[in-house]
């Protein structure tokens, strides 16, 4: 397993720009998501890793070392395409086994490596088989099965679970977190599924329009974004986005609208008269009968999602969405009370993150 | 769908089938019939009697036309071999991105679109014996040392078969490039990852998942270089001493310069049935291999 | 320093694949263009000297303009023919059954893969009996049998990739299945259509076996019988024929620049899903 360094990738493809100065640092070991919506650069930037496209600028290093002038075939990288990609005309058996035939290693040792795999993955029935005989959830096995048996320094994944239907795609993102923590790995996975990479990921690299966004574990993307694009684009329902201003009240912050105003911690005071967005997330948003200090809010709509309900309500011109526990009643029209920490908004201005 | 949307469509295909019935069926079928008739064009006082198979048992001991026989099959298979390794060639290149990509399709497009009549006075232009480029080519100046090719037997065959080479492999090279086409490119990417050099992915990938087009490829040649007529008409004009006397172009001769329809109509049924043959023969073949080959 | 042999490896390649090509249709044509000393000369003069005396030659004394005339009328004609029935055919082959579909598309194909011999006598007798040897008409006719199977072929790869969605939303609409026909598909299918046609005009125009048998007077022959027929009175006219050929080839030349692209999809769409 080897460590890789992305230093200042940038690569355009005639007028488009598709990747701008990206830097990335992954550990050994360590896996490492590619999240963004589709056009973002990430499955361009893989193949950049893999060698299978050169970049215009910038610097790919394994374990320390410069590859830029290195073959795919001698990066010693393996990669699950997200059409998987396997070779028509093959066995099972056979393609499992292509990667190792190409390096030069004998037919037993070959035989040996595949048969173990095939066991791994469950496969071990379909090794005569040929890919059109395969189910998707088959075929993707085979696919990761030939990744893993060259035992690489490095995996690439493109997408490889979305072409998987809904149900079989969290088994095998289950079975695959628990992949890496038996091989240990040094893992970079593109996706645009932000469960996915919430759920699998060491470290998350929210990319946007050739740029990462923030490159963090989770936890921080999801509680700390760096900017409102991270903020929205993670979370559902999305985190409730506010246009307004700060100002001094009663010697502390307030953000306030024309719908209503709030407390805000953490913001450094010379923001005051700044035009800011405030963030919150709906989950952070309660509704509260009978205390003072609250926002009155109008609800406007209910959806229901079986587990639990999301209010979509409405203070003055702002809307907002908040959740609610399943058994909660509403009505459309009711006016509710709403109650929010100051300590879970997040504070914007000219999209990045200021509190 | 309805009783009457199958009726529409079927009603469209009505004159089609008629004007291939009359032009095709039918005159095939005629063929037939008057390959059993003794029947000879600008005498008819001789009537067109019937003779069941006298012709074609003089077919089977006609010298003529087993050396015709002959000819005609080392030309199907020589051609056919180039042109299909020449093609495969020249397919493998126009599939490749590169910049005047256009261009060189462009290239390899006119010899397909020309009339075979003109490429074939292009190459009697060119292995002229005492004027052309080919032996310039080779013997430079010296005239003396000049090949006349077209008036020996057997640099005869082989102009011709060069000539038919020149022509027709571009067309091998599109039925091939759209067998290159099919195959995704990730398959690609996953074996250059996969650490298969150049020449390895070819063999690997390429020309396993090629062999269906290459089998029609190999199809369409074989039947339409049984069909040679062009070339041999205008180049050699069947000589010399019959070297060149292609099948369809002694048929020409038997049945429209000397008159013998009968006979010339047994000649056609001859070469039908081993075109036929021939097709039924690969149909057969490439029907299984494109079932096993299909992505 | 291996990418480099590597390019250089393939523009080698690249380059032999030109000249392989081109070279001989140019050293042949640019005969055209020059002098009756540089034609027949050792060592070959390569570039022409302009001249035009043996277009004047051709066109004066070897007649030609109306090969010329004769061979746009008979191709042209037989074109609009084959994919006027073409079109038709390929569009209900495209909706019908594909189990139905594939056993007449095959008996179509079939048509196409005959030797030329076997059904040029019977025709030949055909067009005499009702006195349609060298007519345009006992050219014409032959010649939309001879390019419908691959018009056809062509079209139903076409009409099959257009969705049905667009006629029924046409039938919803209160159109009838013919209305739909007319309305919708015919307008849709320009691309399909030119297709065929090219490729259709293009065996039309080189065809020379049954312009040979068919038109014997020379009022009526086609190019291809013109040029392959080609007489001089000592020796062999190149120069004539050069310039005859130049002018045959000229539009085809055309149309490969133009359309390679048609052309191409065309023929290999044909291969693969065949």
């Amino acid at each position: 397993m080897a460590s890789l360094r992305l230093k200042g990738i940038s690569k355009r493809f005639g007028d488009v720009v598709a990747l701008s100065q990206v830097d990335l640092y992954v550990e050994e070991g360590e896996f490492c998501v590619l999240l963004g919506p589709s056009g973002c650069g990430k499955s361009t930037l893989l193949q950049i890793v893999a060698g299978l496209t050169p970049q215009d600028e910038g610097s790919v290093l394994v374990d320390g070392q410069p590859v830029d002038q290195l073959t795919p075939r001698d990066r010693d990288v393996a990669m699950v395409f997200q059409s998987y990609a396997l070779y028509p005309h093959m066995t099972v058996a056979q393609n499992l086994g292509f990667g190792l035939r190409m390096r030069g290693m004998t037919k037993n040792t070959i035989k040996k490596r595949v048969s173990e795999m095939a066991s791994l993955l469950g496969i071990q029935d379909l090794l005569n088989r040929r890919p059109k005989e395969l189910s998707g959830g088959q075929r993707q096995r085979v696919a990761m099965g030939r990744a893993l048996v060259r035992r690489p320094k490095l995996f690439l994944l493109d997408e490889p679970l979305s072409n998987l239907d809904a149900r079989l795609r969290v088994n095998v993102r289950l079975e695959l977190k628990k992949l890496h923590e038996q091989i240990q790995g040094t893992i970079l996975y593109v996706t645009h599924d932000q469960v996915e990479a919430m759920t699998l990921g060491d470290k998350v690299v929210v990319m946007k329009e050739g740029r990462g966004c923030q490159i963090d574990p989770p936890e921080t993307i999801y509680e700390r974004p760096a900017d409102t694009f991270v903020a929205t684009f993670i979370g559902s329902p999305a985190m409730n986005l506010f246009k307004g201003k700060l100002a001094q009240s009663k010697g502390h912050l307030i953000f306030f609208n024309k719908n209503f105003s709030l407390n805000v911690v953490n913001v450094p005071s010379h923001l005051e008269g700044a035009d800011v967005e405030m963030g919150i997330r709906p989950e952070d948003i309660r509704v509260d009968h009978g205390r003072e200090k609250t926002l009155g809010a109008k609800v406007e709509m209910i959806s229901y999602v079986g587990a639990e309900k999301y209010i979509h309500a409405r203070i003055g011109t702002t809307s907002l969405t908040l959740r609610a526990a399943r058994e909660a009643f509403f009505q459309a029209g009711e006016m509710i009370s709403l109650v929010i920490d100051p300590s879970k908004l997040h504070i914007f201005q000219k999209g990045k993150r200021v509190g | 769908m309805t009783r009457k949307d199958q009726s529409f469509f079927l009603t469209l295909l009505v004159p089609v089938i008629l004007v291939l019935l009359l032009f095709i069926a039918a005159p095939i079928g005629q063929s037939i019939f008057l390959s059993f008739h003794r029947i000879i064009i600008g005498l008819p006082q001789l009537k067109t009697p019937f003779v069941g198979l006298d012709n074609y048992q003089q077919l089977l001991t006609d010298p003529v036309a087993r050396h015709s026989f002959w000819i005609t099959i080392i030309f199907v298979a020589t051609t056919t071999f180039f042109e299909l390794l020449i093609g495969l060639f020249l397919a493998l290149m126009i599939h490749h991105h590169f910049p005047g990509r256009g261009a060189l399709r462009a290239c390899v497009l006119i010899p397909w679109a020309i009339p075979t009549v003109v490429a074939a006075q292009m190459w009697r232009f060119l292995l002229n014996d005492a004027y052309g480029m080919v032996n310039y080519a080779v013997f430079g100046s010296e005239t003396s040392h000049y090949i006349p090719w077209l008036a020996q037997p057997a640099t005869a065959l082989v102009a011709i078969i060069i000539a038919d080479i020149w022509k027709t492999s571009s067309f091998a090279a599109l039925l091939i490039l759209a067998g290159l086409q099919v195959i995704p490119e990730e398959i690609y990417q996953a074996a250059k990852v996969d650490g298969a050099v150049v020449w390895r992915r070819f063999w690997h990938i390429t020309w396993p998942l090629i062999r269906p087009a290459l089998l029609v490829a190999l199809l369409f040649r074989t039947i339409d270089a049984f069909r040679v007529f062009d070339i041999a008409f205008v180049m050699t004009q069947g000589g010399p001493a019959d070297a060149t006397n292609v099948l369809q172009l002694y048929g020409y001769k038997k049945m429209f310069v000397e008159g013998w329809m009968g006979y010339g109509s047994t000649l056609s049924v001859c070469i039908f049935i081993m075109v036929l043959g021939l097709a039924i023969i690969y149909v057969r073949m490439v029907g299984r291999r494109l079932l096993e080959a299909s992505v | 320093m291996r990418i480099f042999l590597k390019k250089l490896g393939f523009f080698l390649c690249i380059t032999l694949a030109a000249i392989f090509s081109l070279a001989p249709f140019l050293l042949f044509v640019s005969s055209a263009f020059k002098t009756q000393t540089q034609v027949t000369a050792i060592p070959p003069q390569w570039l022409p000297a302009g001249s035009l005396e043996f277009f004047h030659s051709a066109i004066a004394r070897h007649g030609i303009l109306q090969y010329l005339m004769n061979s746009t009328i008979v191709a042209g004609t037989a074109t609009l023919v084959t994919i006027s029935l073409g079109t038709l055919t390929g569009y209900a082959l495209a909706r019908l059954p594909r189990r139905l579909a594939q056993m007449i598309l095959m008996g179509i194909l079939a048509c196409a893969m005959f030797p030329q011999i076997a059904i040029a006598g019977p025709i030949w007798r055909f067009l005499r009996f009702m006195g349609w040897l060298n007519t345009y008409q006992g050219l014409i006719l032959p010649y939309a049998a001879l390019t419908l199977p691959l018009a056809v072929w062509i079209l139903s790869l076409f009409f099959r990739e257009m969705p049905e969605e667009l006629e029924s939303a046409a039938r919803v609409d209160g159109c009838t299945r013919l209305g739909a026909l007319m309305r919708v598909i015919l307008p849709l299918s320009a691309p399909g259509v030119f297709t065929a046609a090219i490729l259709s005009f293009i065996y039309a125009w080189n065809e020379f076996f049954l312009a040979l048998l068919i038109m014997t007077d020379p009022l009526k022959q086609t190019m291809p019988v013109g040029i392959a027929l080609f007489q001089g009175e000592h020796t062999i006219p190149w120069g004539e024929i050069a310039a005859a050929s130049f002018i045959t080839t000229a539009p085809l030349v055309l149309m490969v620049l133009l359309f390679q692209r048609r052309i191409v999809t065309g023929l290999s769409a044909g291969a693969i899903k065949g």
